[in-house]
């Protein structure tokens, strides 16, 4: 699926350099749910910015699907953004003046699909997360378990190779947070990949994978063997 | 995409409504002053003749005293009009096509006989009969009269659109008979609506004034020895006890023009006027060196200068008060842009390229411009209705036509997207990492 090798990413300002990244490895396959703990600081969201294609790093390779995205164009990396990659935000970072149709439309809009299919992956989406009927209201009518969900929806509707959650279920309460868990991986079963970042050590044991980061590097990868890892039919 | 970025732009400037309408305002202030004053500048510098430009010509002969010029500031201009005698000298010649000499008198019009209408003031020009062809003046009703009404005097009129509505009520009032100070005149013509401004055809009597009321043959001038209404300039002290003695001085108050088709022509009268002047001062006038001109209707409305210097700078200073609405314009909407660049970053998150957020962008930054400049439209609309009750003589001056409200609409625009282009470019340098986990 995708393959860190010695990532390294350093922020330098006039007065001080900050190593977000030191010789980061990870690789990740297709249909795994890898859960990405650590402390604050620690590079969790450098790390989601880099796999997600939103930043470069300094040094090292990074593949996705095999190809190396290391060199590529801002508009290439929009484009494998908009064909690959789902993103799950913790502050669900949906537009709050369009409604939910029009806030799942947003990627397929930038892939230049007819009406037809987004309508149809659209439709599709939204039922998968339960909200099929609450097409034409707007998020502030919705509760922030919903909101995530029509976020996921979002995420879900272009049929990325991978979803990338940043603290999914960090705005939620429990009853919401598990709600969302589940649906996650319900996902995940259906063969999508997911890497989540979270604080939560709970959530975290609901994936196949628990990476811990720490001061910029992988310390410890500990796989939870009580659940089966499910790869979909679809080559990586 | 456009139509998707449309939208997004409608519900952009619908998001923050004080906002959108102080950009739209900037613009409409600064399009409306502009093209008000432009539109008046345009008008003033038309050349109402354009499609005759190239055979038309005023005549000009330097019969002016030797101690000093026609004028101080530009010595080397002759005066703008000529003599009785010297404009019925150079009417004889057979060279032009045509050729038109005039001037302007007045009446007292009363067609109370026929229509009961009370008598009142009418500003009339008396010409050779070319002048209507040389001019392209059309006629609704009749036509002009003929070399034979020229040579005879006689009492013939033709009436504008707006006299024979005073007169008779409008609609044909050929062949009616209309009483001028007294005495009849057969009306055989009627104008349609005709207004060259400038009046390019006599700038030295009111250049932005309506044209005439009347049209009488010229020669009914010297028979009942009409006086002048327009201006009369002499050079030297001279007697001028009679209207005789006024035909045959060297005062100027005559226009001429002649139609010469050819450059060949052209140069022959030229000619023609230089021996003509020689031999003048073989007379002992024309006292100054030989300085006759013909001057085609594009240089004469230059070098007379009915556009002013005012007029100019005029121009430029609006143009620069949209230059400051624009610059208040690009502060607003780096504002606009810069506080949406969470929503910016989530869409390149999404997927969309640098070029897709521009491309949005500009869209609304041109919808912004569109707006202003209907608003604009609008505001020079005002703008031109107030010229005009401060100032009659530009009736004709303040007309917003069709060309003027697509420019209106075309400096908006563009000023819009000049405006937007650095604060579209600066939100699209956002990276998205940086606003996602904020947002």
């Amino acid at each position: 699926m995708f393959q860190m090798n010695s990532v390294s990413k350093v922020y330098r300002t006039d007065l001080i350099e900050t190593h977000a990244l030191r010789e980061f490895n990870l690789h990740v396959k297709e249909g795994e749910f890898v859960a990405v703990t650590g402390p604050s600081g620690s590079g969790k969201t450098t790390f989601l910015n880099i796999a997600g294609l939103l930043e470069t790093f300094d040094t090292g390779t990074y593949k996705l699907d095999g190809e190396d995205v290391s060199r590529l164009s801002d508009d290439a990396r929009s484009r494998i953004r908009n064909q690959k990659i789902g993103f799950i935000f913790q502050s669900f970072n949906l537009i709050p003046d369009l409604n939910l149709f029009d806030n799942v439309d947003v990627p397929l809009r930038y892939r230049g699909m007819n009406a037809a299919e987004r309508k149809r992956r659209i439709n599709e989406a939204l039922e998968l997360v339960g909200l099929a009927s609450r097409v034409k209201h707007i998020p502030s009518q919705l509760s922030g378990g919903q909101q995530q969900r029509v976020a996921i929806a979002r995420a879900l509707a272009g049929s990325p190779r991978f979803l990338l959650a940043d603290e999914p279920t960090g705005n939620l309460d429990s009853l919401m947070a598990r709600q969302v868990v589940e649906l996650l991986e319900d996902i995940n079963r259906r063969g999508t990949t997911i890497v989540m970042v979270t604080h939560d050590p709970e959530l975290a044991r609901r994936a196949h994978r628990n990476v811990h980061v720490m001061d910029g590097q992988v310390t410890d990868l500990q796989p939870f063997a009580s659940r089966p890892l499910v790869r979909s039919e679809a080559t990586a | 995409m456009f139509t998707y970025h449309l939208r997004l732009a409608i519900k952009s400037l619908r998001r923050n409504p004080v906002l959108s309408g102080l950009m739209i305002a900037a613009i409409a202030l600064g399009v409306g002053v502009c093209s008000t004053t432009l539109t008046v500048y345009r008008l003033m510098s038309a050349n109402p003749i354009e499609r005759r430009n190239d055979v038309l010509y005023a005549v000009t002969l330097d019969n002016w005293g030797p101690q000093e010029p026609w004028s101080e500031k530009r010595p080397e201009l002759a005066p703008m009009e000529v003599t009785h005698v010297d404009a019925t000298a150079l009417a004889a010649s057979d060279i032009p096509t045509r050729h038109v000499v005039m001037r302007k008198t007045s009446f007292v019009a009363d067609p109370s006989r026929i229509s009961g209408t009370k008598p009142f003031l009418v500003e009339s020009r008396l010409t050779t009969k070319d002048f209507f062809a040389m001019f392209n003046v059309p006629f609704r009703y009749g036509g002009g009269w003929n070399q034979a009404a020229d040579d005879g005097a006689q009492s013939v009129v033709v009436l504008s659109s707006k006299t024979n509505q005073k007169a008779f009520g409008g609609g044909d009032s050929v062949g009616k008979i209309l009483q001028l100070d007294g005495r009849d005149y057969k009306v055989i013509g009627v104008l349609d609506e005709w207004n060259p401004s400038p009046k390019y055809y006599d700038l030295n009597n009111g250049a932005f004034d309506e044209p005439e009321d009347l049209f009488l043959p010229f020669s009914i001038g010297e028979i009942l020895e009409l006086p002048p209404a327009g201006n009369v300039n002499c050079w030297r002290n001279q007697p001028l006890n009679s209207y005789q003695d006024m035909m045959n001085s060297d005062c100027v108050w005559h226009q001429m023009w002649v139609e010469l088709p050819t450059r060949e022509k052209v140069d022959a009268y030229q000619a023609h006027m230089d021996n003509y002047v020689r031999e003048q001062k073989t007379l002992g006038r024309f006292e100054r060196p030989l300085n006759n001109h013909l001057y085609r209707p594009d240089a004469w409305l230059e070098l007379n200068r009915v556009v002013g210097n005012d007029n100019r700078v005029l121009v430029g200073l609006a143009f620069m008060f949209l230059a400051v609405c624009l610059l208040n314009m690009l502060g607003l909407l780096l504002a606009k842009f810069l506080g949406a660049a969470p929503l910016v970053g989530l869409r390149r998150a999404l997927g969309a390229s640098r070029s897709m957020i521009f491309r949005q962008h500009l869209i609304e930054v041109g919808l912004i411009g569109l707006v202003g400049g209907l608003l604009g439209v609008l505001l020079t609309a005002a703008g031109l209705l107030q010229v005009r009750t401060m100032y009659e003589n530009y009736d004709g001056l303040t007309r917003l036509d069709f060309t003027m409200v697509l420019t209106a609409l075309a400096i908006a625009i563009a000023s819009g997207l000049v405006a937007g282009l650095y604060p579209t470019w600066r939100v699209c340098r956002t990276q998205p990492a940086t606003y996602l986990k904020t947002q």
